[in-house]
């Protein structure tokens, strides 16, 4: 049980997929213009997430390596079909502001990434923590820059006026240039938080050969998330676990950069 | 030995001239422009407006600097011009507030953020009359004259009705603080001009581009009232004269200048003909802007004996 919550764990903080491993950032741009969008968008997300999750893992040993990536594009897109019929029939308010990126999820890099790192070679029980886990971890930025931007740009958080009568929005933080300052303002303070914390820790040893998992270091503040390029080492080094999976994740984004 | 024989690294040709001296000079060039739109618009007091915007500007470059321990550099007056041009782009009735914000948006966000003097990509003035423009539309472009509200000439204009342009070169008319007298525009700019701060290359071919657009696409032929009413309308020669110019965002190469001038006339012509306001002027320089490093390639000198014939 220990290894459900540390893929929760890993998926809300460690690896945040909006905050640190910075996938998915067309939604995260786009639909974040208030609070009840980024939830509802990062919930769409993690339900499609979790059911991926578990059906590529039960399928792991069936779908052959060559075609892997076409198996999994059609069981997220099955995924996402039912998320998107669902919405559109209980909450078309929801739907229609979200609007084209219900469709969109398919090709979510998150979705791919963590089919491709994570279930396509684990357990169905760790898989599905491991969705719900990044499924949470994306929500809670969605929400998170959501709340920042209807706060500056409507004066609401989640419809509900809470700024003085006399404030008048910027209006420009509900649109998308908006998305970037906020995004960009909310990725450095949480490296700021996790720079200090690093520095209290101080028991990580500046050793040669850190492998390129920055994202996951918790030396990153010591090395300032430059990769120690000491490749002969680099490679033989005993990872920790998930650097695998969070290279996986690397890669993806790599790949996804074109959607 | 003959000093002419002395090896050193580079720069090798030195001049007195320093930031803060150049960046002095144009304040002054600004000056007349200033004064004239606190005078035309001394029933919206727009003074406080202006004094309000400049300090926010040297305060938050100030405040900025003292926080990341950096020289502070509130010495050379750049920051005076930044928050001067951004005080002559806004309405005269703007809330003295939103001039702040805007003042600390272009120092913090697209000055210092970037690295400081020299580094910002565009031009921090109109990057944020762009930001302010975006977020307050309506403060905007509410524009006020003798308290009598309404369009601005330039708005006029491309409604098709008849304007004064007697009136838009003295400067009596709606407009944002510093763009109407184009007279006083020109005296500060002759100034810069014979103190040889600004080249004759970006204004001149921005202006000329422009015009033969409007020729062009205007739909009134060489219509001599009618360019003329677009020449002095609106932020054209505040833009031309005073915020093309800025060093930092445009090209050094001399033909790169050209083609910095022509696709600014062309982008402004093109917003202001075609787009759905009637200014355009900003977004065209700033545009512009981000266009400068491609420029600056292309143009880019060859070394001599390089690239001969094959």
């Amino acid at each position: 049980m220990s290894k459900c919550l540390e893929r929760i764990y890993n998926g809300l903080v460690k690896e945040n997929p909006t905050f640190v491993l910075m996938l998915g950032m067309c939604p995260t741009l786009a639909v974040t213009t208030s609070a009840v969008n980024g939830i509802g968008m990062g919930l769409s997300t993690t339900a499609v997430l979790i059911m991926s999750n578990m059906l590529i893992s039960m399928l792991r040993k069936i779908i052959p390596d060559s075609v892997r990536m076409p198996a999994f594009i059609v069981v997220v897109a099955s995924f996402v079909t039912i998320v998107d019929f669902l919405l559109e029939g209980f909450v078309p308010s929801l739907y229609d502001s979200l609007g084209l990126y219900i469709p969109l999820i398919v090709v979510n890099c998150i979705i791919l990434g963590r089919a491709e790192s994570y279930a396509s070679k684990n357990p169905v029980l760790p898989s599905i923590f491991d969705g719900i886990g990044m499924g949470l971890g994306f929500t809670v930025g969605l929400t998170c820059i959501g709340i920042v931007r209807e706060l500056i740009g409507a004066g609401q958080i989640f419809g509900m006026q809470v700024m003085p009568e006399f404030y008048e929005p910027l209006t420009i933080f509900i649109l998308a240039p908006g998305a970037f300052f906020v995004l960009a303002c909310l990725v450095a303070l949480q490296n700021k938080v996790k720079n200090n914390y690093a520095k209290k820790e101080r028991e990580v040893p500046q050793t040669a050969g850190c492998g390129e998992g920055c994202a996951a270091c918790a030396s990153r503040g010591i090395c300032g998330g430059h990769m120690i390029s000491d490749i002969s080492v680099s490679f033989e080094v005993d990872q920790p676990e998930d650097t695998a999976s969070n290279n996986g994740g690397t890669e993806n984004k790599k790949e996804q950069e074109g959607v | 030995m003959n000093e002419n024989y002395n090896v050193s690294s580079s720069p090798h040709i030195r001049d007195r001239i320093k930031s803060s001296n150049l960046m002095l000079m144009v304040v002054i060039g600004l000056l007349p422009a200033t004064l004239f739109g606190i005078w035309n618009f001394r029933h919206e007091n727009a003074w406080i407006l202006v004094v309000v915007t400049t300090a926010a500007a040297v305060l938050s470059e100030y405040i900025y600097e003292k926080l990341m321990h950096k020289p502070i550099t509130i010495n050379d007056f750049s920051a005076v011009v930044t928050g001067l041009l951004l005080a002559l782009n806004l309405p005269p009735t703007l809330p003295w507030w939103m001039g702040a914000l805007g003042a600390v948006f272009a120092i913090i966000v697209v000055k210092q953020l970037f690295g400081g003097l020299g580094q910002n990509f565009m031009n921090p003035a109109l990057a944020a009359r762009c930001f302010l423009l975006i977020c307050f539309a309506g403060r905007m472009t509410y524009f006020v004259y003798d308290g009598v509200t309404g369009p601005t000439p330039l708005a006029e204009l491309k409604a098709g009705e008849a304007v004064n342009t007697m009136d838009m070169l003295i400067g009596n008319i709606r407009g944002t603080i510093g763009e109407t007298s184009v007279i006083a525009i020109m005296i500060g700019a002759m100034f810069l001009i014979l103190m040889g701060v600004i080249d004759l290359r970006i204004p001149g071919s921005y202006i000329v581009s422009f015009v033969v657009f409007i020729v062009i696409f205007g739909g009134h032929g060489f219509d001599p009232q009618y360019i003329t009413a677009h020449l002095c309308g609106g932020g054209l020669m505040l833009g031309a004269w005073f915020m093309a110019t800025d060093y930092v965002t445009s090209p050094i190469t001399s033909s790169g200048k050209i083609i910095y001038g022509v696709c600014m006339g062309l982008l402004t012509g093109l917003f202001r003909l075609f787009g759905g306001s009637a200014e355009g002027v900003s977004y065209a320089i700033i545009i512009s802007n981000l266009l400068v490093p491609l420029i600056e390639k292309i143009t880019l000198p060859k070394p001599f004996g390089k690239g001969g014939e094959k």
